[in-house]
């Protein structure tokens, strides 16, 4: 995404040296005139960076550095961190049966919700894409829930349709199926969560609609001289030329989908339950660090989560050389 | 809707029948997605004994009772925690113009030592989740006492920690014919008037983008504002909801989501106002 412009800086820098050598003392005059003009940008540069520089610093690595570190001791607000080494690790992953089910439950939360999410997001993309009338009213009507999701309102609003007098129920009622309290069940109550995520498959469906605007017409209109037909086009224009946005979308959607926290709390009641089946990772986190104030043991969670997620992205962009294709490669 | 569409482009494929089919099957998945909002929107005019005997979106009986009883719920009226929102969201708004359109006029304009790694950070600290950030935080900001104050959520935006709109904002001025700010230089304009007088007007689509986003990402924030505004007089409207949420148990629906609608009007509002932004936004970042 951000690859092309940074690349095609370097380019046309590499390609400047070549020249410079036989004109030594010419060539450092200029650069002199120049860096004097250089130099006034630098500190102009690093002004209007002042604040951000000060967030960096101040709000993330410092912090960053900082939990590092509490990651390594036992500290709770009331008494000096005291250095316990790899201990919080080695609890997390050896003893502490919670981490790993709110593992487990986070994984399953992803990988379920991520895919089903992007498919209906491409579909939908793909329906409104052919010069449909009222594309707008459409693409209003399906990103509104993507705005709302993660709203406590919406979370208090599911709550209710998959409990035992839902909505949910009552449809499911009338065709004869006698229902259950999803969210009170511990078999169900992370599907509920799941087809939360789902329903807020909007923003991605944007994307893809801009994506696909992108695709030149006189492709489709060339394959349909060749005599292919829509689903022949889809595969071997639509598809190949939207896997760039494809992979944008999960890296993005992943990384988001695995920090999901309202939802959780707020149908859970705070505690991850029913029997933690809802427990997501932020969740326990959570709990760990500002319910018991073991915030050295949050601290280290937060590092494994990061961990965790670079991993994951690193993976993602490892297997996109397998399947997404860059159309201006050459 | 859509019967007389003239042949241009349309393949043989979409004659007018089967686009009216696919009209239908839209609008049909477009209000099964919206019932659950339909349906709250009913249930909290609605009294509390018919809101799960009627899965109906048409009310037998229509009563404003659950948006009184609703507003006075808690310690304060709901316009209390309505107001600490957005006092926080439109600080935070501020917060975020300011401090990501300087940091993106010089990843865009500017050439200083050392860029290019800036740069990288910036965009790697896009990724990152805050909660690697947030455990040292919260200690510092404690130390400080300024839990149950806004300054542990608005000042990071004083200081350009959403990097996204950085990015966002240095893709659209990319687009900008460089020219302008030459022609600005040769006029004798500073960086910062360059910056405030020629880019920035030029940016107001992206600088609206950044706002209305903030505004709906800010108000929506669940996490932070239960981290640090516990103090009952300091709830914003998410806070106290879920805190009604906690008090009443499984009683008083009709209020409840008669607040809840209350607490998703500002969202609504901006998303109707600003959707051309908001559409936009997402297609300029997630494209180049």
């Amino acid at each position: 995404m951000t690859l092309r412009p940074a690349a095609a800086d370097t380019a046309t820098e590499t390609a400047e040296p070549p020249d410079t050598p036989p004109v030594q003392t010419g060539g450092r005059r200029r650069r002199r005139r120049k860096s004097s003009r250089a130099r006034s940008q630098a500190w102009a540069g690093y002004l209007f960076l002042a604040p951000w520089f000060i967030g960096l610093f101040a709000i993330t690595l410092g912090p960053m550095i900082a939990s590092l570190y509490l990651s390594f001791t036992d500290y709770s607000l009331l008494a000096p961190a005291h250095w316990v080494g790899l201990d919080n690790y080695d609890k997390m992953f050896t003893a502490d049966d919670r981490y790993i089910n709110s593992l487990k439950v986070t994984t399953t939360y992803v990988v379920v919700s991520v895919p089903l999410q992007l498919a209906f997001a491409l579909g939908l993309a793909l329906a409104l894409d052919k010069g449909l009338r009222g594309l707008p009213f459409y693409r209003s009507v399906f990103y509104l829930p993507s705005l709302l999701g993660g709203s406590v309102a919406i979370s208090i609003l599911w709550k209710k349709i998959f409990g035992t007098d839902g909505i949910v129920n009552t449809f499911l009622g009338w065709f004869g199926y006698e229902g259950q309290g999803w969210v009170t069940s511990p078999d169900t109550a992370l599907w509920t969560l799941i087809v939360l995520h789902v329903w807020t498959f909007g923003a991605p469906m944007v994307i893809f609609l801009a994506g696909l605007r992108q695709i030149p017409r006189n492709l489709y209109e060339a394959a349909r001289v060749d005599g292919a037909g829509t689903l022949r086009q889809f595969r071997s224009i639509t598809l190949p030329l939207l896997t760039p946005i494809i992979f944008f979308n999960a890296v993005l959607e992943v990384i988001k989908s695995f920090q999901s926290f309202t939802q959780s709390f707020v149908v859970s009641g705070g505690n991850g339950g029913p029997v933690d089946s809802t427990l997501f990772y932020t969740l326990y986190l959570y709990i760990k660090g500002f319910k018991n104030y073991e915030m050295g043991y949050a601290a280290a969670m937060a590092w494994v989560l990061l961990l965790i997620i670079g991993a994951l992205t690193a993976v993602n962009f490892l297997m996109s050389r397998f399947w997404v294709f860059y159309g201006d490669d050459n | 809707m859509t019967t007389k569409t003239t042949n241009r482009r349309v393949p043989v494929l979409f004659r007018p029948a089967s686009r009216l089919t696919k009209h239908a099957l839209l609008i049909v998945f477009g209000l099964f997605m919206l019932y659950p909002l339909f349906w709250m929107i009913s249930s909290s005019v609605k009294p509390e004994e018919l809101i799960f005997r009627e899965p109906g979106l048409v009310p037998s009986d229509v009563t404003a009772g659950n948006y009184t009883g609703g507003w006075h719920a808690l310690k304060h009226s709901f316009g209390y925690y309505l107001w600490n929102s957005a006092v926080l969201t439109c600080l935070a708004v501020v917060g975020n113009l300011f401090a990501c359109s300087l940091a993106a006029y010089a990843f865009a304009r500017l050439e200083f030592p050392l860029k290019k790694l800036w740069f990288a950070i910036m965009l790697v600290s896009i990724m990152l989740p805050h909660h690697v950030t947030v455990v040292p935080q919260y200690i510092a900001f404690n130390k400080i006492d300024w839990i149950n104050t806004i300054w542990p959520i608005v000042l990071p935006k004083f200081l350009a920690t959403d990097a996204f709109f950085i990015f966002l904002m240095v893709q659209f001025i990319r687009t900008l014919p460089r020219e302008l700010d030459e022609a600005a230089a040769i006029d004798g304009a500073g960086h910062l008037r360059t910056f405030l007088q020629v880019v920035m007007p030029l940016c107001v689509p992206a600088l609206a983008t950044t706002a209305i986003f903030t505004f709906i990402w800010t108000w929506n924030d669940f996490f932070t504002q239960n981290l640090y505004l516990t103090n009952s007089d300091k709830l914003t409207a998410p806070v106290a909801l879920r805190q009604f949420l906690d008090s009443s148990g499984d009683s008083s629906w009709g209020p409840m989501f008669a607040m809840s609608i209350v607490s998703l009007g500002p969202i609504f509002g901006f998303f109707l106002a600003g959707q051309k932004y908001l559409v936009r936004g997402m297609a300029t970042t997630g494209l180049k």
